[in-house]
């Protein structure tokens, strides 16, 4: 590969602003004031890093940022550090989730290094769906550290330069940090004090369980703002499709969490073409949530019609006419060419002691 | 050994699948989970709930008492008392609470419901998979300890507690007595602001 024609190509890495606690593009967007959009992808059943590329490549200038699922619904996939290195390798921006169900403190604190390194800007801090609702339900359950003490952790290390042990990193992961919110499940009272106790325990940003039902959320966004949280965090509305009218009752039967009206669903067996009609609410929705004060952007999450996001994002014009995002160069790239060039006379054992001992 | 697709089907029904078919078609069904896998009653443990504000006023008695008592504690030695003091709490509070002896009880910031109830061990608040009807997104029978939680903290006189970001469990912990280590760190705790004071 020639490295120079590819420097020149792709643009710097982004260098560090005042008041910015990740280097990514999501970050700045949402500093900025802009509406920001994500989205989700779909993680492959596979070992083909071609299958991520692909997946990816048809996001690219419609979001500002792609989280990269750690096993939804605990259905066994493609990791999500697995998908980010390839992500970020690639210069997209991806949003790292990690759930706690899996993985207990000590796999957890690593994968937030490692991910970091690889230069990952982005976590979503998840406590995870059971393992109940997924294709294993034999599995053991960890949940060791809990959504909100993740946050912690994740903040600890950023902030403190410190293990959970107390122990000192020498150099800390320099990442945004996100959690989930869901105003559609009870106790509806609790739901925006929860918010408040993630803010507290370090999310900055937060993504929304899909929003079907727009005066619940307008609702919920209004209790959010008496307590002046949307000022603390940015909000993003999750959104999505519905293929049908049948998906969307075999949705609400079988996934945990996700509050979808009779209304919607009557709207969509009314319809013709089905498909579109979900599509059309999906916009219809989008345009409602952007107009709520203290939303900063949607969460597009559009499971198995991962082709229609950018239509979604066109169609309803969220964007304003911005062209987001566009891949740059992962951070250590320029240092892993001066490693490349290194490597072409092997140093000798003594060499090699000197130059570490001096 | 040779079978048709249909007879491996018809192996595949299961208690649960019977109850998954019976159930309502807008409920939320999680995959086979046998509900019969733990069938018990949880009217105690609601009860507890309910009456939250009388055990808090209860409890900060009672803490009061052992911390009285620290001086016998101290005299028999906290690692001589530890088994019989456990005994007690895991049965009184296994009673009341269904407590799962963390160690390190935060009943008192939870609405006396016991977050190691829920099958996540959320010590922080309620999932995003709970139920419309309140009850969980795992056992379906069970009301959702942390919908509990929130009507129970607001019966209590500090209501504000349930607002505590907590740390993770420390799982070395497991099995010892919370009323000891509170007592013990509360003593502690009283002899330094003694001597600060002298």
């Amino acid at each position: 590969m020639n490295i120079d024609r590819f420097l020149n190509e792709v643009e710097r890495p982004l260098a560090p602003l005042p008041g910015h606690s990740s280097r990514g593009r999501l970050e700045r967007v949402l500093r900025r004031g802009e509406f920001a959009v994500t989205t989700e992808l779909n993680p492959p059943d596979s070992a083909n890093p071609d299958d991520v590329y692909d997946r990816a490549a048809i996001f690219e200038g419609w979001v500002d940022g792609i989280n990269a699922v750690d096993a939804s619904g605990a259905n066994c996939h493609m990791s999500s550090v697995g998908i980010c290195a390839l992500l970020t390798r690639m210069g997209y921006a991806p949003i790292l989730q990690i759930a706690c169900r899996d993985k207990n403190r000590i796999a957890i604190q690593g994968d937030i290094l490692g991910a970091a390194a690889m230069g990952v800007a982005n976590i979503l801090c998840l406590t995870g769906d059971g393992v109940q609702a997924g294709d294993q339900p034999g599995a053991k359950p960890v949940f060791d550290l809990d959504c909100m003490s993740l946050l912690n952790t994740a903040r600890t290390m950023r902030d403190d330069g410190k293990f959970l042990s107390g122990r000192k990193l020498t150099t800390s992961p320099e990442v945004f940090l996100g959690a989930a919110i869901n105003p559609f499940a009870p106790p509806y009272d609790f739901r925006p004090l929860r918010l408040k106790k993630k803010i507290e325990a370090g999310a900055q940003f937060v993504q929304s369980q899909y929003c079907f039902d727009v005066p619940m959320f307008a609702e919920y966004m209004k209790r959010v703002r008496d307590m002046g949280l949307n000022e603390q965090c940015f909000i993003l509305c999750g959104v999505g499709p519905l293929a049908s009218a049948k998906t969307a009752r075999w949705i609400r039967s079988n996934v945990p969490g996700i509050h979808i009206p009779d209304a919607i669903i009557e709207r969509l067996e009314g319809a013709e073409d089905q498909k579109k009609e979900g599509k059309q609410i999906c916009i219809d929705i989008i345009n409602e949530v952007k107009e709520i004060e203290g939303v900063s952007g949607i969460h597009v999450m559009a499971y198995r019609q991962e082709e229609y996001v950018a239509e979604i994002v066109a169609e309803s014009g969220v964007l304003k006419g911005r062209k987001p995002w566009h891949r740059e160069l992962a951070p250590d790239a320029e240092r892993l060419i001066d490693r490349h060039e290194s490597v072409d006379e092997p140093l000798s054992p003594q060499q090699i002691v000197d130059e570490v001992v001096n | 050994m040779s079978s048709t697709p249909t007879e491996e089907n018809a192996q595949k029904v299961t208690q649960a699948t019977i109850v998954r078919a019976k159930a309502s078609k807008t409920a939320f069904k999680p995959a086979d989970v046998s509900p019969s896998r733990r069938q018990r009653s949880y009217s105690i443990r609601l009860w507890s709930v309910r009456n939250a504000r009388f055990l808090e006023w209860f409890y900060k008695r009672f803490a009061n008492m052992f911390l009285m008592l620290h001086p016998f504690w101290n005299w028999v030695g906290y690692s001589r008392v530890e088994r019989p003091v456990t005994f007690v709490e895991r049965n009184v509070k296994g009673l009341l609470f269904d407590c799962r002896m963390c160690g390190q009880c935060v009943l008192s910031s939870t609405g006396m419901s016991c977050p190691m109830n829920c099958p996540k061990q959320l010590r922080n608040g309620p999932c995003g998979g709970v139920r419309a009807n309140g009850n969980c997104e795992v056992e379906p029978n069970m009301p959702c300890v942390w919908v509990q939680a929130w009507a129970g903290s607001q019966r209590m006189h500090d209501n504000d507690a349930i607002m505590n970001v907590q740390k993770p469990v420390d799982q070395s912990l497991r099995e010892t007595s919370s009323w000891l280590r509170v007592t013990a760190q509360a003593a502690a705790d009283r002899g330094v602001s003694m001597e600060k004071s002298a």
